[in-house]
């Protein structure tokens, strides 16, 4: 018999069957508990899986491998804030109007990624099978590292600059943010595949990359070296998400043909829900990018016409059709981005950043890019709003705008074949009247009216005198209600929105960096010499 | 089974580390396009994409694991398969 010393080491394993053992050997039967107390909410939307052992990560990505390289990327991140930091990197962007939209990224979007962290947390403990609940828990740590880097990245801007210092505060009451926030509430409050589809497979695989590639190149293309690079560190987390998500439909459309309407239902509620909430991103890229990289219609026709169009025909295998209003949103694509602005525009006393009229140079490229659309509808809507400006009379709304039950945008959308007509869809339910800003909401409305009668809509309670301090006194004689509603949502009238002429952030960004606030129109302070 | 010609793609940041990865999915792919943006690199494909990982290691003159490129990878299109020697992506029927 050969000594010890003789035997070979065992082969190493490889990446199959090192993952096969993480995801199948580490699962066990439970014994002294029954499967459907352990697992409550499985079963309830009717979904049918016969065989969890089907399921397979096409990354088999395995724990050592997660950490060591997740630790890399945090390096790599963290190194690049370090030096964005020490060389004052906040000032070597196009221009302060730039650093507002970081604000709605900030307001907006960290609250997201820390809802989606609990989101996974809860599929991680509620999925039966051992590959989807341990992808499920590396999402869930994925999605609490975006959000703490994100914070990390942008509060460096807000040593600098105002509207970013109360973003949790803001993201559970400000009235636009109930759009954000009421997205995933309405996942996490889904059942566990519902969720699943809606946030990996509509979200995430459909839409995201819309938010991360054009709008993080963007970010780079106007100097912001410390976003693009908290923006791609997500982004290569996000390309491991959106293998789980495909996984997961494949997954749910082999086990059982009865999950095919199921899964169709899904993915044309939350392909709509989804396009709603990244509307905001359209004028991000649009507007709030001095230097651009290419327009909301662009990046529309790329990653979802050509990149999503590939996926459904690919899908198209197990009956799976395009998402119901995918249409709507193609002929969208030449007005949302300026429909959006000018409600902005309109509501600007209320907002949390500033706002500003599109500069010549912007407007030209618009009516390059938008040539169906910009000229005969916007542009001389905004020379309007200029001429009052200049007149010293600018035009402001002074109410509150309706909201859509469903998505919560106000309803400032036009019908798909007619730009000069705003869509108003109403409902009924249980003697309610209820308005929608679209037939994909107003048929989400319908599908589960018992869900949206719960909405927290936020200007209904602001009128319902739900959004004061505690101790204001609403009888009082010089009571002020919009201040009073903008005072409990921690924003600031005179130094958070209004006009960016204005703005405490475009001075002070002129007197730090002698350049002007708005690269295309020139200084507003005697803070940047004239070289002319 | 026929083959898919809807485009795959991969974006990777552009830096130093993906110059060589980037070199060898041209090389391996006749039919790929490189599009460069800012900071981002969009490699699309019509039907498939193969990322070979001795094609890299000679270009980086090293020895290389395919999930490195999770470090740099910003996002793909596609069904993937992933082994140790090679990173696919495709869509599977036409």
């Amino acid at each position: 018999m050969a000594a010890d010393g003789d035997r070979k080491p065992a082969k190493k394993l490889n990446l199959k069957e090192n993952y096969a053992l993480l995801t199948r050997g580490l699962g066990w039967e439970p014994s002294y508990q029954k499967k459907e107390d352990i697992f409550r909410t499985v079963d309830f939307e009717g979904v049918k899986i016969h065989d969890w052992d089907k399921w397979e990560d096409p990354f088999r990505l395995t724990m050592d491998a997660y950490w060591k390289y997740q630790g890399e990327k945090e390096r790599k991140l963290y190194a690049i804030i370090d030096a964005f930091q020490q060389n004052n990197g906040q000032f070597n962007v196009t221009d302060v109007r730039y650093v507002q939209a970081l604000k709605v990224f900030l307001n907006g979007i960290v609250g997201l990624e820390y809802a989606s962290h609990r989101g996974f947390n809860i599929l991680g403990r509620e999925l039966p099978g051992v590959g989807p609940r341990i992808a499920a828990q590396m999402q869930a740590i994925d999605e609490l590292r975006h959000a703490t880097t994100q914070i990390h990245a942008i509060s460096h801007y807000n040593r600098y600059f105002e509207g970013m210092a109360e973003f949790p505060h803001q993201f559970d009451r400000v009235w636009y943010l109930s759009i954000p926030k009421s997205f995933f509430e309405d996942a996490v409050a889904s059942g566990p595949f519902e969720f699943i589809v809606a946030i990996s497979f509509a979200f995430e695989y459909v839409l995201t990359n819309l938010a991360f590639m054009p709008w993080m190149s963007g970010a780079a293309f106007n100097g912001d070296m410390s976003t693009v690079s908290f923006g791609f560190s997500a982004q290569s987390d996000e390309a491991r998400h959106m293998t789980l998500g495909i996984e997961v439909i494949k997954f749910l459309l082999e086990q059982d043909p009865a999950n095919v309407p199921l899964v169709q239902k899904w993915i044309d509620k939350w392909f709509w829900r989804g396009y709603r909430l990244l509307a905001l991103l359209a004028t991000m890229m649009d507007y709030m990018l001095p230097k651009r990289v290419m327009s909301w219609s662009e990046a529309w026709t790329i990653y979802y016409e050509e990149n999503g169009g590939a996926l459904f025909s690919d899908l198209a295998r197990y009956g799976i059709k395009p998402p119901k209003y995918a249409d709507v949103t193609v002929k969208e694509k030449h007005r949302v981005s300026h429909e959006m602005w000018s409600v902005f525009y309109t509501v600007r006393d209320a907002l949390g950043f500033p706002i500003w009229l599109p500069s010549k140079e912007e407007m030209d490229w618009f009516s390059e890019k938008y040539p169906e659309t910009f000229d005969r509808y916007y542009r001389p809507r905004f020379e309007y709003w200029r001429e009052l400006e200049d007149k010293g009379t600018p035009f402001r709304s002074s109410t509150l705008p309706k909201l859509c039950q469903v998505c919560q945008w106000p309803c400032l959308y036009t019908e798909p074949d007619d730009a000069s007509e705003f869509v108003h869809r109403q409902g009924e339910y249980q003697g309610e009247i209820f308005h929608f800003c679209s037939d994909g909401c107003s048929d989400i409305f319908h599908d589960e009216p018992e869900k949206y009668v719960h909405a927290w809509m936020p200007v209904h309670q602001i009128y319902q005198g739900n959004c004061f301090k505690e101790g204001v006194d609403p009888s009082a004689a010089d009571f002020n209600p919009m201040a009073a509603a903008l005072d409990y949502m921690g924003i600031k009238p005179g130094v958070d929105g209004g006009s960016m002429r204005d703005h405490v952030d475009a001075q002070r960004w002129e007197s730090w960096t002698a350049r002007p606030a708005n690269m295309h129109e020139g200084a507003i302070t005697d803070a940047v010499r004239k070289t002319t | 089974m026929s083959r898919s010609a809807q485009p795959v793609f991969i974006a990777l940041q552009a830096n130093n580390d993906t110059l060589a990865i980037i070199d060898a999915i041209h090389e391996d792919n006749p039919n790929a396009q490189v599009n460069e943006y800012p900071a981002m690199v969009k490699i699309d494909c019509p039907g498939r994409l193969v990322i070979r990982r001795e094609s890299i290691e000679e270009r980086m003159g090293r020895s290389f694991d395919l999930r490195e490129m999770q470090i740099n990878l910003i996002s793909l299109a596609g069904e993937v398969d992933e082994s140790e020697d090679e990173f696919i992506l495709e869509w599977k029927t036409a």
